[in-house]
């Protein structure tokens, strides 16, 4: 069981990719389908920083370190779904046309921040690999821990584009906080050791 | 050109053939009595002038009182009580009235009004509203010599209405108008759509609708109309005064912090339909650009 757990993870992944399938094929995507396309895979790019944040806090509550070893696909899968919302943004809405674009990360505090996030998300995942791990010894480390900027420019960036932040927002915001204490309450317990 | 089965008859079909018949008359006695309406005059692009479907008008909505996702208003709106509703209008007037929904259906007759809709956020509609000029409403009373504006004032009743639990906006929800606005004969008084009663979710059982101006102008539910002397603070202009205006007249040329309002997104077109632009005051300057003739629109946002 243990030793298919990663592939189960890995497809259970890819369920946001079952749903806009099965919306796409059986016309489901109601009466804005870019808006629709734009949203869900933003949301579940928000959804999956979470989870890959979630995995430490797991592991120490747990005291298992199962957990550990879906980290980095749940980041990969981040940046996946980071990826495909901003080329749905920029190709699907945009249609890859660049000035009112540039215009709108110029001018729009909420893409300004969503696109500084994607960007950051670059070298993570370009340093994922298990050789660059050894390549940078603690360097990674440092450089990993961009996620958490990461996260709180992510939900900051749907704060922002939202009308009010009631309430999805504010659930996004409420976890993110929680996982974000869970971490210094951590390193605190870990240095008292 | 659409086509329809036999089985797909409905009041949406005969309005949509409606239209192309009136079209194909063109200057029949038809088209001249609706002349008042400036949509059918203007000539733009076939997806401008097609009708939104029934289906998106009503499924897809900014209610924030029922919830404040798009499909929340259909869910939660169905058993929303619309009986007995009553409306004042008073403030600054000489003798504030009271009319019932039943009283003002037999005073004033609705008429076949299909507008644009713009939302602040970027998409747009078009409807075929049942209705009339809120003019002919607020000459029923007399307005005093300091009035200046007019307030509009949605119903709160958090029982029936969930979204009103929670602090999303300044409840109850309230819009104004400058007292010219509000008696320009675009603006209009919302009783029904598509030829039907007007549902709940799109604003039942009385609504305005001002063209020209972003969709949350157009307050829904209404039980209160107020002559007042300042300009009132609309329930969006108190949520954020930077991006709401109290004017917020459609404009492609001022950008909402949020979403540019440059171009726009017709509901109900496909994955692969293109943006198209915004027009200013949303297609109905030639009949509303003079209420704002030496004012920076820039500035009254």
């Amino acid at each position: 069981m243990r030793r298919y757990s990663k592939t189960l993870v890995f497809f259970l992944s890819l369920w946001p990719i079952y749903v806009i399938s099965y919306q796409i094929i059986f016309n489901q995507l109601g009466p804005e389908p870019v808006d629709r396309i734009i949203n869900h895979f933003g949301e579940w790019t928000l959804i999956f920083i979470l989870l890959t944040l979630s995995m430490t806090p797991l592991k120490q509550i747990t005291k298992s370190v199962e957990w550990i070893k879906f980290r980095r696909m749940l980041g990969l899968f981040t940046f996946f779904y980071a990826s495909i919302h901003m080329l749905s943004y920029v190709g699907l809405d945009y249609r890859f046309d660049f000035e009112p674009l540039i215009n709108d990360v110029l001018k729009k505090k909420f893409i300004f921040i969503g696109f500084s996030a994607w960007l950051l998300l670059i070298p993570l995942a370009v340093t994922s690999s298990e050789r660059m791990v050894i390549l940078l010894k603690q360097n990674w480390k440092k450089i990993h821990r961009l996620i958490y900027i990461i996260g709180i420019f992510g939900v900051l960036h749907y704060i922002w584009l939202s009308k009010t932040i009631f309430f999805k927002p504010l659930i996004f915001l409420i976890i993110l906080v929680i996982l974000l204490l869970l971490r210094i309450k951590i390193t605190r317990s870990a240095s008292k050791i | 050109m659409i086509k329809f089965k036999n089985s797909e008859i409905t009041p949406e079909n005969i309005y949509k053939k409606r239209r192309s018949f009136i079209k194909s008359v063109g200057l029949g006695a038809s088209t001249l009595a609706m002349s008042s309406i400036p949509f059918l005059n203007k000539s733009l692009a076939s997806e401008r002038d097609k009708l939104t479907s029934y289906k998106d008008i009503t499924t897809y909505n900014n209610y924030y009182e029922f919830g404040t996702s798009k499909s929340d208003p259909y869910r939660n709106s169905q058993i929303f009580k619309t009986t007995p509703w009553d409306i004042a209008i008073e403030g600054e007037v000489e003798k504030p009235i009271k009319l019932s929904m039943e009283e003002i259906s037999e005073m004033f007759i609705s008429e076949e009004r299909i507008y644009r809709l713009r939302c602040v956020e970027g998409w747009s509609m078009v409807i075929p509203w049942m209705g009339f000029s809120l003019s002919k409403l607020l000459s029923k009373v007399n307005p005093t010599n300091k009035a200046k504006f007019v307030e509009f004032e949605s119903v709160y009743d958090p029982a029936q209405m969930k979204g009103q639990r929670y602090p999303v906006l300044n409840w109850p929800y309230n819009e104004g108008l400058r007292i010219d606005e509000a008696m320009h004969p675009l603006t209009t008084v919302v009783t029904g759509l598509y030829g039907k009663k007007l549902p709940n979710q799109n604003g039942a059982p009385l609504r305005i609708f001002i063209p020209w101006k972003y969709g949350f102008k157009s307050a829904k539910a209404i039980v209160k109309i107020k002559f007042v002397e300042n300009m009132p603070t609309s329930s969006w202009m108190w949520a954020s005064p930077r991006e709401y205006g109290f004017y917020s007249n459609v404009n492609p040329n001022v950008d909402h912090p949020r979403w540019s309002q440059a171009t726009e997104r017709i509901i109900g077109e496909g994955v692969w339909a293109p943006r198209v632009k915004t027009l200013m005051f949303n297609g109905y300057g030639d009949e509303v650009a003079s209420l704002y003739s030496g004012m920076d629109l820039k500035k009254n946002f």
